[in-house]
């Protein structure tokens, strides 16, 4: 057997850290590009959302090197994204793949379905408590990957030189990737922390960066590929970024079933949501809506939501937002990913939603100084 | 005309290449409409001269600002001060002519934006995503299928009585419901009627999608000029709109306009002199293979010295420019 699963984001690192320490053999595809998009969009139904093409592409990538089993999360609820495992499996078959596909999902709601999935990728030579011990080691790997994104997002928009924070950002994934232990992943965070201190000594610190919440669907949020860099982008415009969602946060919710919270917990998004949306609508619509009022309570100066074309959820929150723009006086973007990957419109986009941004906060500064200044003088 | 001193705006878009010169009067002394034609190097250098040779020799150029999506490439040929994109350009141009203005409707050849606007800032804006339906190139091609010049588009449709109902969802749904009006002997100022407003209806639904518009109304790009628009727009919309004297280069404007604030706050331009329109500048791309990212990279050179390159994802090409190029740095950073 031998294993392989499709891209999301830096989600590669965690998987790959599960499988290693259970000494299953894996091929880990290439890492989306034109070329998974082409093979995607070859074999997927023309109006089916991006994610699901990169899949695809990912999935053959990997059938070039070998593969022949998929991993795959599913999911019950109103999303599509249940059903890519049994629908991307057919596919495959049909064009001459011959995968097999595993699925891990609660069905019906029962745990023993997937733990018996479970043992069935992990074989007779690993007992349950080293598969146990696996999935924790992962999972912390996860958390502390996603510490250091979010550490870079909050260095990007203050870097000396253009491109420090990528090169960082990489080694630190880099070094990630090859922890094998709970002493070296904390290594590798307090690593990066001590770096972005270095390169900031002397720096003026009293600049506050305009910060900007990125809520959306998850592939999208999480797959710089499939968003155009989105959140590298608005950090080389000097935004500090913040995102409502993060892998550890999805994989708690969703895998644990909220045993663990994981980084940037979704939960207090269902709250914040109440008013405008109070149910589920599928995928992280919910979410969505949820996290744009908590960014405006926060004071944030802006929200971007992004989603892939046909994404229904996403749509659904998208109709709410304006609501939510009004109510809060915030400025709120919907970007739309499918397969274009011209930077060009999304990049005068997030220019175009920066200047605004900048200028409604000097007007803002400006108003309060105004205010001050007449209170003294009266 | 010793020593007269302006800034200069230029806003190179997919159809048209504008460019204006503004006076530290305040007035708008040039305003050139050229058609990019796919060679927005040439066009530049070819609007350089026309500006050239109408303001002579002893004119000085004091800052430059570049729009539009080739702005980055203007820059690196002109040595701009300030290089934005189109919105705030557009943006910055209407305020400056009424402060008042709280909506903006701009239709250019292959974009259409809608800006909301409260108090002289931005507040709000959205750009056509997936379709060119709404676009000035989808009425460019009606005008030719129908064998009448665009200019003449719109004083046609306003004649006519009873504007027949065209489908707007798509410029291809569009063309064959028209035609199919056509064979059914509908008169040709009732169809051009339709079709402005079914681009109307489209734009409203799609670009000003939840958008809250309010008088003040600018309407400005290429596509103002037809009366026919302008028209549908107010009856749609049930309010008066303006369309401002400047209307088909209100982004060249906006980067003047710009180009006049940065430069009044450091004093110093790093245009790089009329002369640009005898340099030989040389583009060429590449494919980087350094990575599965396959960056498609251009290169912009000038006698064999690199003057600026983008393309690239991860920064390895455009980071590394001659240190001339303060004002293209600046925008990649």
């Amino acid at each position: 057997m031998k294993l392989t699963y499709p891209h999301m984001g830096n989600a590669w690192i965690v998987i790959q850290a599960l499988f290693n320490s259970l000494d299953i053999d894996i091929v880990t595809p290439p890492y989306n590009s034109k070329r998974t998009l082409n093979i995607g969009t070859k074999l997927a139904p023309e109006s089916v959302c991006l994610p699901f093409k990169l899949n695809l592409g990912n999935y053959v990538e990997a059938a070039e090197q070998g593969a022949d089993t998929i991993v795959i999360t599913g999911g019950i609820g109103p999303c599509r994204f249940g059903y890519y495992g049994e629908l991307q499996g057919q596919i495959l078959q049909d064009a001459g793949y011959d995968y097999d596909v595993v699925i891990l999902e609660p069905p019906d709601g029962s745990l023993l379905g997937l733990a018996s999935r479970i043992k069935y990728l992990a074989g007779k030579k690993n007992s349950w408590p080293k598969i146990i011990s696996a999935i924790r080691f992962a999972y912390y790997k996860s958390v502390a990957c996603d510490r250091i994104e979010d550490l870079i997002h909050g260095f990007r928009p203050k870097v000396k030189e253009p491109g420090q924070a990528d090169q960082l950002y990489d080694h630190g994934r880099q070094k990630l990737a090859n922890a094998m232990s709970y002493k070296e992943i904390d290594e590798t965070v307090r690593w990066v922390q001590t770096k972005i201190r270095e390169y900031q000594a002397g720096l003026d610190t009293t600049i506050k960066p305009l910060k900007v919440g990125i809520i959306g669907e998850i592939y999208t949020v999480l797959d710089p590929f499939s968003s155009v860099e989105v959140e590298q982008q608005l950090g080389n415009l000097g935004v500090h970024v913040d995102r409502s969602i993060y892998l550890s946060g999805w994989v708690g919710q969703h895998v644990f079933q909220g045993l663990a919270q994981g980084y940037r917990s979704i939960k207090p998004y269902h709250r914040s949501a109440k008013k405008y949306l109070s149910h589920f609508v599928g995928g992280h619509g919910q979410e969505s809506v949820g996290a744009a009022v908590k960014y405006a309570q926060e004071g944030f100066d802006g929200v971007i939501q992004i989603l892939p074309l046909t994404c229904m959820p996403e749509i659904v929150a998208a109709s709410i937002l304006p609501r939510v723009q009004e109510d809060y006086k915030i400025p709120i973007m919907t970007l739309t990913m499918d397969e274009h990957t011209g930077r060009a419109g999304v990049q005068t986009r997030l220019e175009a939603f920066v200047d605004l941004l900048e200028r409604s906060r000097q007007s803002k500064e400006q108003l309060t100084r105004e205010d001050v200044l007449g209170f003294a003088g009266s | 005309m010793q020593g007269a001193k302006y800034f200069l705006g230029v806003d190179v878009g997919s159809v048209s290449t504008n460019i204006v010169l503004l006076g530290e009067d305040n007035n708008v002394h040039e305003a050139l409409y050229l058609r990019t034609q796919g060679r927005p190097m040439q066009t530049i250098q070819e609007g350089l001269k026309i500006l050239r040779s109408r303001i002579g020799e002893k004119a000085e150029i004091i800052g430059v600002g570049t729009t539009g999506s080739a702005r980055q490439l203007a820059s690196t040929l002109l040595g701009a001060d300030v290089v934005k994109n189109e919105i705030t350009a557009h943006a910055v141009a209407a305020s400056r002519l009424n402060p008042e203005v709280q909506t903006i409707l701009e239709i250019g050849g292959q974009d259409s934006k809608i800006i909301i606007m409260r108090d002289g800032v931005v507040v709000d804006f959205a750009m056509n995503t997936v379709c060119a339906a709404g676009t000035g190139s989808f009425l460019d091609q009606q005008a030719s299928r129908l064998g009448i010049p665009i200019e003449e588009f719109g004083p046609i449709s306003l004649k006519a009585t009873h504007p027949v109902r065209i489908a707007g969802r798509c410029s291809v749904f569009a063309e064959s419901d028209m035609i199919h009006k056509q064979q059914l002997g509908h008169q040709l100022p009732d169809i051009l009627a339709g079709l402005c407003q079914a681009m109307v209806r489209n734009y409203l639904n799609n670009v000003g999608k939840n958008k809250d518009i309010k008088g003040p109304i600018f309407f400005q790009g290429g596509v103002a000029a037809n009366p026919g628009i302008h028209k549908a727009f107010e009856k749609e919309l049930g309010l008066e709109i303006t369309i401002p004297e400047y209307f088909s280069v209100m982004g060249a404007l906006g980067a003047a306009y710009l180009a006049q604030e940065k430069v009044g706050s450091h004093g110093r331009t790093s245009f790089r002199g009329l002369q640009v329109t005898e340099t030989n500048f040389q583009a060429r791309s590449f494919e980087c293979k350094s990575c599965s990212n396959n960056c498609e990279v251009v290169e912009i050179g000038q006698d064999g010295i690199t003057l600026a390159r983008w393309g690239d994802r991860c920064g390895k090409w455009s980071n590394i420019s001659s240190p001339a190029k303060d004002a293209t740095v600046e925008v990649i950073a």
